[in-house]
């Protein structure tokens, strides 16, 4: 659960997966393999490509929940699925679930598709996420 | 185990597409068209847009190499041989292709960042590489729909231009330059450029109020507020500039999503605050304040003063305009003793040459870098601890990416430090508020 709206370029490094905006208060935390909760996308429009090589590179989350639609993160998974084939969802949250979300519990993320019509569906668990 | 969100999208009509665009889709105009087409119907269905849009131009920031996926996607493109459909500019890539020798790039680096700005010309689009395509000879009109990518680009064009882009990102500019098309949505909508929130800054001192300093702390400052927002700056000077703009603009991208913001009497859509906000109400209205300003200033410096190794302008890419006044500052006066870096277009550069302006800025001792931007490519010297600059959007960015201390202030304050090697900045009208 990230605090603060993250940018991928400028705010996080594609090779390591880490955040490294100097004004992030979570500076430092590892991305890789996380269900990312992220209440918004922010700033620059080359996030798109982080995110695409981040997910080429195996140092993406593996899905990302957002609290606000960002279509420049949506972008970057669009292409990395058409050229890689590695998946990685993205669900807007409506404002309560959003909230509602479990910091540090492991989470089912079902990826829906719009333009069938299909929802997501994001369940908690009681289970502990591993970092 | 507990559903979070089972999130039901509200009903909605389906993307209807034209014959034409169908046609697109279905690869009757080629595979690249129709990738091309895959992802910009791909992002309507995410927008809920029922058409698509023709655009008139496109601007590209895809150019900018940020690992192997962007450039596995161009070279896709030109594989399958993409053209782009409409005039398309490009925006920074990673290497000054002038004066190769002033980028510090490894061949790691060097290599795939020639190779991807090679596709992207091979893909038809014109090597301005600049993120100000505002600056160059033909701008998109009032009302006019461009599919451009680069925030500060975006916020220009929507904000001081009237033009209707949304805040594209990489993949989408190539797409949209290919197939002509983006989905009916975002900013393009008339009732989604409707300011949100009023920024009234008329009771900030006049002496702080027009000066180009203060336009990049007020961005900083309006990102923040705003977030994605549509921001309506009440009460800026009517002689506010093209650059004052474009460095707000630039800021309030950066420490915020802000892609259009109006300013009463000086842009297109708002001659007065209640057609800023289509005669509605607005969500919040906050006062700005001197104090909140030299707050915002205050964040935009990771160090407060002392021995300065660089400085660095130009952050959007520096206008004709501010080579006109850095040669003035430059022309009378001792030469610069630390690194000092101008980033501009190839077209600026040229200018400013036939103006003469560009010889008294290079005789002072400094370096003119186009093609790229000094923030986004390795260009200052190893060892450059402290950089100052004047660029909101480059002290936002440039810790993060270069792991240098930045102090912000304005032109006349960096030559001032350049010549001292020392950080000159003056407090005094920022603290006596």
């Amino acid at each position: 659960m990230l605090e603060a709206p993250l940018s991928f370029w400028g705010g996080t490094d594609a090779v390591t997966g880490r955040i490294v905006d100097e004004r992030h208060p979570q500076r430092g935390l590892d991305l890789r393999g996380s269900v990312l909760a992220l209440p918004a996308g922010r700033g620059s429009s080359s996030s798109s490509s982080v995110l695409a090589e981040a997910i080429r590179a195996g140092t993406a989350p593996v899905a990302v929940l957002l609290g606000e639609p960002d279509v420049i993160i949506v972008l970057g998974a669009m292409v990395a699925a058409e050229l890689y084939d590695r998946h990685c969802p993205v669900v807007h949250l409506p404002p309560q679930a959003y909230a509602g979300l479990p910091a540090g519990r492991l989470v089912e993320v079902v990826a829906g598709d719009v333009s069938e019509g299909r929802p997501a569906r994001v369940s908690a668990t009681e289970e502990v996420a591993t970092p | 185990m507990s559903t979070v969100a089972a999130h039901q999208p509200p009903p909605r009509p389906g993307l209807e597409l034209t014959d034409t665009e169908q046609d697109m889709r279905d690869g009757r105009e080629g595979p690249a068209v129709a990738l091309a087409m895959r992802i910009v119907t791909g992002l309507a269905a995410v927008v809920g847009a029922t058409r698509l849009l023709p655009v008139t131009s496109a601007h590209i920031d895809s150019c900018l190499y940020h690992g192997q996926a962007g450039l596995d996607f161009a070279e896709r493109l030109v594989a399958f041989d993409g053209r782009v459909a409409v005039p398309t500019t490009l925006n920074v890539g990673s290497l000054d292709l002038l004066h190769p020798e002033l980028v510090r790039a490894g061949p790691e680096l060097a290599g795939p960042a020639r190779r991807l700005m090679d596709a992207y010309v091979e893909l038809g689009a014109t090597a301005t590489w600049t993120c100000a395509p505002y600056q160059l000879a033909h701008r998109p009109g009032l009302g006019e729909d461009v599919a451009w990518a680069e925030s500060n680009a975006v916020v220009f064009a929507n904000s001081v231009l009237g033009a209707r882009t949304d805040r594209y990102g990489d993949f989408l500019d190539i797409c949209a330059a290919l197939t002509a098309r983006v989905p009916d949505a975002g900013l393009h909508r008339t009732e989604n450029r409707r300011g949100q929130l009023v920024v009234d800054v008329r009771s900030v001192p006049s002496h702080l109020l027009g000066r180009d300093v203060t336009a990049a702390v007020l961005g900083h400052l309006v990102g923040q507020l705003a977030g994605v927002r549509v921001p309506v700056l009440h009460g800026l000077p009517a002689g506010t500039t093209e650059d004052q703009l474009k460095a707000l603009g630039a800021a309030a991208a950066s420490s915020g999503g802000v892609a259009l913001f109006h300013a009463t009497g000086i842009t297109p859509e708002a001659p007065t605050l209640a057609a800023a906000l289509q005669g509605g109400e607005p969500e919040d209205t906050i006062v700005v304040t001197a104090a909140m300003l030299a707050a915002a200033r205050a964040e935009l410096s990771t160090v407060a003063g002392g021995r300065l190794d660089a400085v660095s302008v130009g952050t959007p890419h520096f206008s004709l305009a501010e080579f006109g006044q850095l040669a003035e500052l430059l022309a009378a006066g001792p030469p610069v003793v630390v690194d000092f870096y101008v980033s501009t277009s190839r077209f600026v550069r040229q200018q400013a040459d036939s103006h003469g302006w560009l010889r008294v800025v290079e005789e002072a001792g400094v370096r003119v870098l186009v093609d790229t931007c000094t923030y986004i490519t390795p260009v200052l010297a190893p060892g450059t601890r402290v950089v100052m600059t004047n660029s909101g959007k480059w002290a936002y960015y440039a810790p993060g990416n270069l792991g240098v201390q930045v102090v912000f202030g304005g032109l006349d304050e960096c030559v001032a430090s350049a010549r001292e090697g020392r950080v000159v900045r003056d407090d005094r009208t920022w603290l006596a508020l």
